[in-house]
């Protein structure tokens, strides 16, 4: 996917002009939040829930390479294969490998955020091979060419009719807006692809350590048919992907599922142990997985660990009033929203993405929604940290702040700059209100009129009056 | 909540005025100050004061954070409680302040001790002081606005509207999205003011839905920025920290 997180802010202006996502995101957020407040509230132990999902995770990835290495050995004694890919290049490369070495022609997909991650799709059809994402958003991104604007709902930024005109002009069927009727036509045109397809490619949800097994969440079915109809199956799991237990898997499943959709399960919850075995009547001849760092394990590090334990839920992005705003596109690469400012520069780089952390109040909706508690907010701040301590600062703001600070600490310097700021404003002030400050504050009086400092600050009214008046009325409070 | 080691004598209270109340909204300041003495508490307003350090803090200058918030930590020692009308700047010296001296022992600890005694005021009101009634008057239709940091942060999301409660002549309307972010986030306003005005639009949208003739929150932060954009509209709704909707009768703008 390309990378276009550089330019968030030309992006996020583009999307707050845009009345057709505009729309689509109002959708977006009174749909999925209600519904998940709703369910969430519906469990009895929400709190609990996720308190103890995040101990789960917590452990896995405190104990990462125990957990893969034991996940790798089960699955390699049921008849699979593991492949460790460092980066995106050398997973590709894998599945390139093994496309060839099973003679395929044709590949079906389930939705897939790691796939995404590594461009898997642009790069295989490079090598000749059919791919088709069979999940309905992602089917029609693909035939739209476009990218997901939503780690749950790929296609959230597109309309009913604008998908009717998609289907028109690229299926070449007859033109309509009945949404039963244009899954049908989905449905059919997929049947078609998933009966011909010798490799299936899937994502993981997640991957059980300690039986080999990996499960897959879905609502439309098409993860089950990628992953048993073709002879081979792909499955690409970011390496956070693990679980210590299969009794860790309720507890992972329903904060997941209540999180994203507000649903008790999801329609599909398939797990997969292995490839097909003798006995079995159906299921892929050979099951391969391929473990993806890609820029994880420097997520590993104390401070920043936590964005390890996200299970994709999106419940983040629907809450977080900027991406409600400006959709997911703005963001510039995969993961958007609030994990996606947190993820994406630690993946691809600060310097590539050094907006996304500062472009946030830090509001903390996210914290609250997350089905795991990952500090997001902290996180954020965080990386902003980093952003000072390696000089990707504007010398501007350095400089402010290096001048703020002496202020700060100067307290007598302080209260004379007050009133040296009230005087300097005299000519520009009307009753107490400033309309344009000058940069580089302009951009605070793009929109709004900025107070203007008290002509008597505090401090002053209390070294003057206040501190004379003493306590006055009401009985004295004792312990 | 009231401390195990209550004073057998006045409370000493330090107001922690923050910096925005300082420069631009005193009034704010003199409401809190008069509203705490009518309580019957020993109030000081100690003058080394300056800010907590949340500006840097949040824009990721860790280091000139420090240096400012060191001084409070000297400043506020040897009061009974430091009391702050902002959950933002309380949330910085209860939970952010901490994590800066994390690697200093000794700081630390003190650190930690002023976070143990540092409340927001509508927190320290009803969960410390216990204020049941309050004698105050307001005529008007009050929205509130819930700040992020004191309710996602301090977790105080009641203890403002309890209050407002207990004003006479003053209805309390719902507001939707009042828990909703209002786009300030400090230099973020100024950073990015096309997001922020995104967002500022939305809660002002809600506002007008509401139809309050008055916006109450406990945060001046956001209260300039919410203000700051009516007043360019030209409208006359008015925006007040909850500390001037207690005082006995509130004045119009």
């Amino acid at each position: 996917m390309r990378l276009a997180t550089e330019a968030f802010v030309t992006n996020a202006e583009r999307a707050l002009q845009d009345a057709t996502l505009q729309q689509a995101l109002t959708r977006l957020v009174n749909n999925f939040v209600p519904r998940r407040l709703e369910a969430m509230a519906a469990l009895g132990n929400a709190e609990e829930l996720r308190t103890r999902a995040r101990e789960i995770k917590a452990e896995a990835i405190a104990h990462l390479d125990v957990y893969l290495e034991q996940f790798a050995a089960r699955l390699q004694q049921l008849g699979g294969q593991v492949h460790w890919a460092d980066d995106a290049a050398e997973a590709r490369q894998i599945i390139a490998s093994l496309a060839a070495q099973y003679g395929v022609k044709r590949v079906v997909k389930g939705k897939s955020m790691a796939t995404e991650e590594i461009d898997l799709n642009a790069f295989l059809e490079q090598q000749g091979y059919e791919v088709l994402e069979t999940d309905l958003g992602e089917y029609i991104i693909q035939l739209a060419g476009e990218t997901p604007s939503h780690i749950i709902a790929p296609a959230i930024h597109k309309t009913r009719q604008q998908i009717a005109a998609l289907f028109h002009d690229k299926l070449g069927v007859p033109y309509t807006e009945h949404i039963p009727e244009m899954t049908q036509i989905a449905r059919r045109t997929l049947r078609q692809h998933f009966l011909q397809a010798d490799m299936g490619i899937t994502g993981v949800n997640f991957a059980i350590a300690e039986t080999g097994s990996i499960v897959l969440v879905t609502n439309e079915g098409n993860g089950r048919l990628s992953s048993t109809l073709p002879r081979l199956h792909v499955a690409v799991m970011g390496m956070e992907k693990i679980i210590p237990r299969l009794a860790d898997l309720p507890v992972m499943l329903k904060v997941l599922t209540n999180s994203a959709t507000g649903q008790k399960i999801s329609s599909y919850v398939t797990l997969i142990t292995g490839p097909r075995r003798a006995t079995d009547l159906d299921g892929p001849e050979a099951l391969h997985v391929v473990i993806l760092d890609n820029g994880r394990t420097r997520l590993l590090h104390e401070e920043t660990r936590e964005a390890l334990y996200c299970l994709r839920c999106g419940a983040c992005l629907n809450v977080c009033p900027i991406y409600q705003n400006v959709g997911g596109h703005a963001y510039g690469w995969v993961y958007p929203g609030p994990i996606g400012a947190v993820l994406t520069p630690m993946l691809v780089g600060l310097d590539r993405a050094a907006h996304l952390p500062r472009a946030s109040t830090l509001c903390g909706a996210c914290r609250e929604a997350c089905p795991v508690k990952i500090d997001l907010p902290r996180l954020l701040l965080h990386l902003r940290h980093d952003l000072v301590q390696t000089r990707r600062v504007s010398p501007v703001e350095r400089l402010l702040f290096a001048l703020w600070a002496w202020l700060m600490q100067h307290p007598t310097l302080y209260g004379w700059a007050l009133r040296a700021a009230a005087w300097l404003q005299t000519p520009f002030a009307r009753q107490g209100w400033l309309r344009r400050l000058p940069p580089p504050f302009a951009g605070w009086t793009q929109f709004r009129d900025f107070r203007a400092v008290a002509t008597r600050p505090f401090r002053q009214r209390w070294q003057e009056t206040l501190r004379h008046e003493g306590a006055s009325g009401g009985e004295t409070r004792h312990g | 909540m009231v401390s195990q080691s209550v004073p057998q004598r006045p409370w000493r209270v330090a107001l922690f005025a923050t910096c925005l109340v300082d420069a631009f909204c005193p009034e704010v300041g003199e409401a809190t100050v008069r509203l705490l003495r009518r309580l019957g508490l020993q109030v000081d307003f100690p003058q080394a004061q300056t800010c907590c350090g949340q500006p840097a803090f949040n824009a990721g200058f860790r280091h000139q954070a420090r240096a400012v918030a060191r001084r409070n930590l000297e400043i506020l020692a040897g009061y009974d409680y430091v009391v702050v009308p902002s959950g933002s700047c309380t949330a910085m010296l209860r939970c952010f302040t901490p994590e800066l001296f994390a690697d200093t022992p000794a700081l630390a600890a003190q650190a930690q001790a002023l976070a143990a005694r540092t409340y927001e005021l509508s927190e320290f009101l009803v969960r410390v002081v216990g204020v049941e009634r309050i004698e105050a008057t307001f005529a008007g239709k009050v929205a509130y606005h819930a700040s992020c940091h004191l309710l996602r942060e301090l977790g105080v999301k009641e203890e403002p509207r309890r209050l407002l409660a207990q004003v006479q002549g003053l209805e309390l309307v719902p507001m939707e999205l009042a828990e909703q972010c209002c786009g300030f986030g400090g230099t973020f306003a100024v950073k990015y003011p096309t997001l922020s005005d995104a967002m500022l639009r939305k809660k002002l949208a809600a506002l007008q839905r509401a139809g309050a003739d008055t916006l109450v929150s406990c945060d001046s932060g956001c209260l300039l920025h919410l203000a700051g954009r009516l007043h360019r509209q030209g409208e006359g709704i008015r925006v007040l920290h909850l500390a001037q909707v207690l005082q006995p009768t509130t004045e119009g703008p």
